[in-house]
């Protein structure tokens, strides 16, 4: 079964992360990735670009409305995602308590409506 | 159709809920397509059981008759691990043996009921529901809860067991603690439920604590080394002990201290000890271990001993060390009141805060009878009043406008 695991981490001034910073953080993200893959969970994931790139979109009749920014107006950012395969909730949980962003920000965890019907 | 058929099949219903629903569960590969085809099946034991009689083990027959449902539905659960349809296939064995569903079964569905992921203000009510098949409409009341809003509520809950899929296997160790907490309080709230209910004189409250002590037992059972799990047991033991003399002939309410022990139920106290001491075995310190504790304390009485407030006002400051709730600060009041002094008891009172105590019953009677001990007769009788206004059980209400009164 598979889960959907999204990163909501605290805002970080971009100007301000230095080379270091972002390097070991990087680092932490490698790691958890390759803990997912070698356990053989790994679905997929991607990082995404920051919030402010983001680009909201909304149609009601004819008109169009688009606005700069994310949907959620939330102070944590959604950084990025993955997608796992774990055969129940607290295998999905046991994953997503190891996910970096659960100890600096928070980590939602979604069952994914799967093809089978299940 | 026949009385005793219609309460043959509500027994085996409320007897059997929990077990069915748990060996069902595996089947169908989730709690509400289990109690689904549970309901299905009592509905035809109730138009068959009528003509045909009540069978010599109706709990083997719903099951067989959920079973034929569920082949009926092709609901298959398709992605059962191997070890989950071994256990489904012992449990049938056992079933067809006529012996009874497993406990480990009944505490994993608990444990599932009481997962971090169902909202903390469903538990206690999804706990009765698929444990013990209390109708939602029928405990709404007990919850403050419309009953239409609590039924759509546990559907919701039923349904996150599903399509999140909440697993039946047991905690890990190191969650274990926390998780069987969510447990512990969940059980604890039904029976207080069943308790404030309208209590020896509802059956239906009756009977609620008395499941939510089975709930405990079966906690108990199967954990007989954890602390807190015995000490709940232990404390609903000496609770549910001390029913036959909570009413009077007349029907009115005697309070603890009035109460005649010789009344008290003796194998429950005696069993309640048994499990106080295994809940001392470890060198832990818990809520229900402390709760447990004032109630060996109170106890004691059917030896013919006095109670020993001193040790109930320490206990009880342990209790609001650990867990600074208004319950605790007032519980913490009225030994301190006894053991010490009604001044002392009101400092105490007032440490509570604010809003909480507004709407809190035993606040209120508690500074009442305080105010009343220190002569200040204005004060107490306000105190009785809003404490008056809050009760819910007639009985209750009844003595406290009998204490107000005996101030004039």
């Amino acid at each position: 079964m598979h889960y959907m695991i999204l990163n909501y981490t605290p805002p970080s001034d971009y100007a301000d992360v230095d080379a270091v910073k972002a390097a070991a953080e990087g680092e932490l993200w490698g790691a958890y990735t390759r803990a997912l893959l070698d356990a053989g969970v790994f679905v997929s994931g991607n990082a995404l670009h920051p919030s402010h790139t983001a680009t909201t979109l909304r149609v009601r009749g004819d008109a169009r409305d688009i606005h700069d920014g994310p949907y959620a107006a939330s102070k944590e950012h959604l950084g990025g995602y993955y997608i796992i395969d774990a055969p129940d909730l607290d295998a999905a949980l046991a994953w997503a308590a190891r996910n970096p962003a659960a100890s600096t920000g928070a980590v939602e965890v979604r069952p994914v409506v799967m093809r089978d019907g299940a | 159709m026949s009385d005793p058929v219609r309460a043959e099949i509500e027994k085996v219903a409320r007897l059997s809920y929990g077990r069915l629903v748990a060996s069902l569960a595996a089947r169908t590969g989730g709690v509400s397509a289990a109690a689904d085809v549970l309901s299905d099946a009592l509905v035809k034991a109730l138009e068959l059981w009528p003509a045909r009689g009540v069978p010599d083990r109706p709990e083997a027959w719903l099951m067989a008759t959920a079973r034929n449902r569920i082949a009926d539905l092709g609901r298959h659960s398709r992605v059962v691990a191997a070890a989950e349809a071994h256990l489904a296939l012992l449990e049938d064995e056992r079933m067809d043996a006529g012996e009874r569903a497993g406990p480990d079964r009944i505490l994993s569905l608990m444990f599932v009921c009481a997962h971090p992921a169902i909202d903390a203000s469903m538990r206690t009510p999804l706990m009765l529901q698929l444990v013990l098949g209390l109708d939602a409409r029928r405990m709404a009341g007990a919850f403050l809860v419309p009953p239409g809003t609590l039924g759509q509520r546990l559907t919701r809950a039923r349904a996150k067991i599903e399509t999140a899929r909440i697993g039946f296997s047991l905690p890990q160790p190191e969650e274990l603690p926390a998780r069987l907490n969510h447990v512990l309080d969940a059980i604890y709230a039904a029976y207080t439920v069943g308790a404030d209910g309208h209590a020896a004189g509802d059956a239906k409250s009756s009977m609620l604590a008395q499941e939510s002590l089975w709930l405990a037992s079966v906690v108990a059972s199967q954990m007989p080394r954890d602390s807190e799990a015995q000490a709940l047991f232990a404390l609903l033991l000496y609770c549910e002990a001390r029913r036959p003399a909570r009413r009077d002939a007349g029907g009115g309410f005697v309070p603890l201290a009035d109460q005649d022990p010789a009344l008290w139920d003796r194998s429950m106290m005696h069993d309640a000890d048994c499990a106080m001491r295994l809940a001392s075995a470890n060198a832990t310190l818990g809520r229900f271990q402390l709760e447990a504790a004032v109630q060996a304390a109170h106890a004691v009485r059917r030896t013919g001993r006095s109670t020993d407030w001193t040790a109930i006002a320490e206990l009880y400051g342990g209790l609001v060390a650990l867990y600074p709730t208004t319950g605790a600060i007032t519980a913490l009041a009225a030994a301190v009141g006894e053991a010490q002094s009604p001044e002392a008891a009101i400092s105490i009172l007032e440490t509570a805060d604010r809003e909480k105590r507004a709407n809190y019953q035993p606040w209120w009677a508690v500074r009442a009878h305080m105010l009343r001990q220190l002569g200040d007769a204005v004060g107490s009788a306000h105190a009785y009043e809003r404490a008056i206004a809050l009760t819910a059980d007639p009985a209750v209400r009844e003595f406290l406008v009998n204490r107000k009164l005996n101030l004039a």
